[in-house]
């Protein structure tokens, strides 16, 4: 006869979808690319060209009119607020203990920073380098270009 | 024959030790107290806290058993440092100024140094800390010495508490899993008799499981078997990644 031996614990249940390490591959993938694109980013504006004296509406404007800086742009965007919005997260799960204050609390932090990206993502790609009304001095020199013509 | 006792004698020294005293029969509050003790060169903590329960203050609670770090009783927090007080030498302390002895953090304070452990052990079990291996053999299961190097860090834990309690995570609301509990799932987990690797991987793949290790390293730092724990849990998100130990 064989002895049964009891499970020392219940079996435990199978769990819904579980993100938790796409969030951890998540915050390693974005790492790295975060830091070629914000550096880069800190470089080009700080100081090639004019350095630091350079920065005004015009070279924003002259930087977004371009396709390649509109995507990088966008990309920081995505990439540093969805993997600061993770991060917060985490800190979130640390430091509260109700249920209820820490699903709030997420779920405000996703709905920011959902807003965030919106509209960040719409002004990279629908802002107007010249606008019509504002002071010629103060917008990018192409723009007489194509108020002339 | 007192020459020889001459160079036997071991210098001593007067130390002072803070201890966190707590007795909810008495107290709500826990409270440090201070205690002054004659020591010897070759004393460890636990020699420091006998001497002050036989001779000075028996009502000071403290778990110990082997006295010789084997069997895990006496992790305590020792100048803010997980250690066992009975592997601990009093003279590689700063004996200068007052040691602190306080209860390792995160688990619920019982009476003095003594935690309810349950919670602890309960990560433990939920690994399932033992061989899964179906098929039915004559002879013992066979390892090569490969096999066998493979998780022999993970072998050596003693489940004394010291690396979960060491734990920022742990301490924030002790419902993470805890580096112990990885520590002894990896010994399985990379073991080739065990059979239910995946199953020990699916459950550390959990809200509470590794993701929430953040590479602090304090438990590698506390461990007193010198175990690599922050490098097995690395191993075993490594693992969960790949799918396969
Ligand atoms: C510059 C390149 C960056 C790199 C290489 C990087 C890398 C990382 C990594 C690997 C983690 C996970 C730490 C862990 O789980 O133990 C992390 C956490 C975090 N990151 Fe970043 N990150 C960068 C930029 C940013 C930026 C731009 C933000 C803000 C928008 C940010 C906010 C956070 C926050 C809030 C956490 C959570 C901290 C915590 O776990 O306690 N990081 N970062
Ligand atoms: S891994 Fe080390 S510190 Fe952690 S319980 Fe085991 S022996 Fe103690
Ligand atoms: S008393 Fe056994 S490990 Fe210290």
């Amino acid at each position: 006869m064989s002895v049964q031996i009891e499970i020392p614990n219940s079996p435990r249940k199978q769990r819904v979808t579980n993100w938790e390490k796409y969030g951890w591959l998540y915050m390693r993938i974005s790492g790295p690319l975060l830091i070629v694109l914000i550096f880069t980013h800190v470089f080009v504006n700080l100081f090639t060209g004019e350095g630091i004296k350079q920065i005004d509406f015009a070279f924003v404007a002259g930087k977004w009119a371009d396709p390649f800086w509109q995507w990088w742009d966008v990309a920081m965007l995505w990439l540093a607020l969805i993997h600061g919005t993770l991060g917060m997260r985490t800190v979130i799960n640390d430091y509260t203990e109700k249920p209820k204050l820490r699903t709030a609390l997420v779920g405000t932090l996703w709905s920011v920073s959902g807003a965030l990206i919106l509209l960040g993502t719409l002004v990279v790609f629908t802002f107007d380098p010249c606008p019509p009304t504002s002071n010629p001095d103060l917008l990018p020199s192409f723009c007489e270009a194509i108020a002339s013509s | 024959m007192s020459d020889v006792k001459e160079i036997a004698e071991i210098p001593s020294f007067t130390v002072k030790l803070s201890i966190r005293r707590f007795d909810p029969e008495k107290s709500e509050e826990a409270s440090w107290q201070e205690y002054e003790v004659e020591m010897h060169a070759t004393d460890r903590v636990l020699d420091a806290l006998h001497k002050i329960k036989w001779e000075q203050d028996g009502s000071l609670t403290f778990r110990r058993s082997c006295a010789h770090g084997v069997c895990g009783s006496d992790a305590v927090r020792i100048n803010g440092r997980n250690r066992l007080a009975c592997k601990t030498l009093i003279k590689d302390l700063d004996i200068n100024s007052t040691i602190t002895v306080e209860p390792i953090k995160g688990l619920p304070v019982e009476k003095d140094l003594i935690v309810d452990m349950n919670p602890f052990y309960q990560a433990y079990k939920d690994i399932n800390p033992f061989l899964v291996a179906n098929d039915k053999p004559e002879k013992e299961r066979l390892q090569s010495p490969e096999d066998r190097a493979r998780y022999d860090d993970t072998t050596k834990c003693i489940l004394c508490a010291a690396c979960t309690t060491s734990c920022p995570v742990f301490w924030t609301d002790g419902q993470y899993f805890g580096p112990a509990a990885i520590v002894n799932a990896h010994r399985f987990i990379f073991d080739s008799r065990d059979e239910e690797a995946d199953v020990r991987l699916d459950i550390l793949n959990d809200k509470e499981g590794v993701w929430r290790c953040r590479t602090t390293f304090n438990c590698t730092e506390a461990c007193p078997r010198g175990i690599e724990v922050t490098k097995a849990i690395a191993e075993v998100k490594q693992a969960i990644l790949r799918g396969r130990p």
